[in-house]
């Protein structure tokens, strides 16, 4: 759990901040002179809580969490060693691959929750300082369309993308086949198809929770 | 015993082993030889369940083990050493833990643990080393710890899958006396190599294999004076004629 989600924590955080800045300054641009400038708060909430704090973090965790189980289960697995682990009477999937999608479950909604924390705290840095907006319209833009199911669909989405990151990562790694060639293909194809997982549940979600 | 009965095993259109049969009988050391690439480890697999021939039986102490399950399957990988041709070490575990993780599966408690590590790294020769992580283990290091991880477990059976592979004589020739020394334990081994002196040095029984199949099968002195052809190629190590003469043509020029 230290490895997949702690560890993941520095990245997801770059990654939030940016995100925040860009919110705020895009969003400023479209209502500025259409809608008064206190929605900058509430797209930036919004769009943060239940879009692209979940989504981007997961991207960059698959990235990261799923490559890294692919290598790690490929590179075994390619050494004999998954199959040392069987001639020990353990079995692979209960005691390499269900370890590794339980943590990733847990931790991706608690890197998560921490992106989202810090690109809204980035967002209102940069509509307090860059932008002609006060800290009091900021919040009045953010608590006036703020649900509490805002936080719980994104935590629940990002939930669902780290099981689906990480049972790629460890079905493509222990699928590998071949030497260090084969590590590569599996921990290639297990980004990308955790990356379009993270996508397509997204839909789900979205069709299924909104 | 382990009897196999007319194995079949084939990768994709490529077909390894076409028919073997073979009994390992108990309380020997029986080594199968064969070219690299000729289903020997393939062979080893298929006795652990770790794959399923396409057609054939393989018999452990009489029972199936294509239709064991999964409890039943568990139960003879208990029984069953397997040392790897690479040995296999978990890289993120120290020698201790390689060894630990094997007994923890069994429920045996902390005191026959620790004893039964330092009993089988003693018996390799390697006490002292269970803090040590396998990545600072020389190749021949790292085999006497799959040993070590193979015969901790007091298993009936021991696969070595090319024991001696890689190593220098002299390292080779401690990998024998191991071997010996854990049949003098009481320990059933099945070992597959190409190395000549190491089979005629452990092997009670000699088998080849050729073309998927056992070509021969007897004691060290039947298989040194046999009159086939083929096992006269192999143990003399000559190299067929029909490979090589072209080879010999061309760098001729």
């Amino acid at each position: 759990m230290r490895r997949l989600g702690v560890d993941s924590v520095p990245i997801a955080l770059f990654i939030a901040v940016f995100t925040g800045i860009v919110l705020s300054l895009l969003s400023s641009y479209i209502f500025t002179g259409a809608v008064p400038l206190y929605f900058v708060g509430a797209l930036v909430g919004k769009t943060i809580m239940m879009e692209l704090g979940p989504v981007l973090t997961g991207m960059a965790l698959a990235g990261r969490v799923g490559a890294s189980i692919a290598a790690e289960l490929g590179t075994m697995k390619v050494t004999e060693q998954v199959d040392a682990l069987e001639t020990l009477a353990y079995d692979r999937y209960s005691y390499l691959v269900v370890p590794r999608v339980l943590a990733a479950t847990l931790m991706f909604p608690v890197v998560t929750a921490f992106a989202v924390a810090i690109g809204v705290l980035s967002g209102w840095i940069t509509a307090v300082n860059l932008l002609d907006l006060s800290t009091t319209e900021f919040l009045k833009g953010l608590k006036q369309f703020y649900q509490f199911k805002d936080v719980w669909f994104g935590l629940v989405k990002s939930s669902s993308f780290g099981f689906a990151v990480a049972l790629m990562g460890c079905l493509r790694g222990l699928a590998t086949e071949g030497g260090a060639q084969g590590v590569g293909q599996s921990t290639t194809s297990a980004v990308v198809l955790g990356c379009e997982a993270i996508l397509v549940l997204d839909a789900f979600w979205a069709l299924v929770l909104l | 015993m382990i009897v196999l009965e007319r194995l079949t095993k084939s990768f994709g259109s490529k077909a390894v082993l076409n028919g073997l049969s073979l009994d390992v009988p108990d309380g020997q050391n029986t080594v199968i030889i064969g070219a690299s690439g000729a289903g020997k480890s393939v062979t080893l697999k298929l006795i652990v369940g770790l794959l399923e021939p396409g057609s054939g039986r393989v018999l452990v102490d009489d029972a199936v083990v294509g239709e064991m399950g999964r409890d039943e399957l568990a139960a003879l990988r208990g029984r069953i050493g397997y040392v790897f041709q690479f040995a296999a070490l978990f890289d993120s575990m120290t020698v201790a833990q390689n060894i630990r993780l094997g007994l923890a599966r069994r429920g045996h408690n902390e005191a026959t643990i620790r004893q039964r590590i330092e009993e089988s790294l003693d018996v390799v020769e390697l006490s002292g080393s269970e803090d040590k992580m396998p990545g600072e283990l020389s190749g021949g290091m790292r085999k006497r710890v799959g040993i070590a991880r193979a015969i901790a477990l007091k298993p009936r059976y021991i696969l070595y899958d090319e024991p001696t592979t890689g190593l220098d004589p002299v390292t080779a020739a401690l990998m024998d006396q191991l071997i010996m020394r854990t049949r003098d334990l009481g320990v059933t081994a099945l070992v597959v190599t190409h190395d000549m002196r190491s089979a005629f040095s452990v092997g009670d029984r000699v088998a080849l294999m050729h073309d998927g199949a056992i070509r021969q099968v007897g004691t060290v002195e039947e298989m040194q004076t046999s009159r086939d052809p083929l096992v006269r190629q192999f143990i003399e190590g000559r190299p067929d004629p029909v490979v090589l003469e072209p080879v010999v043509r061309r760098s001729a020029g």
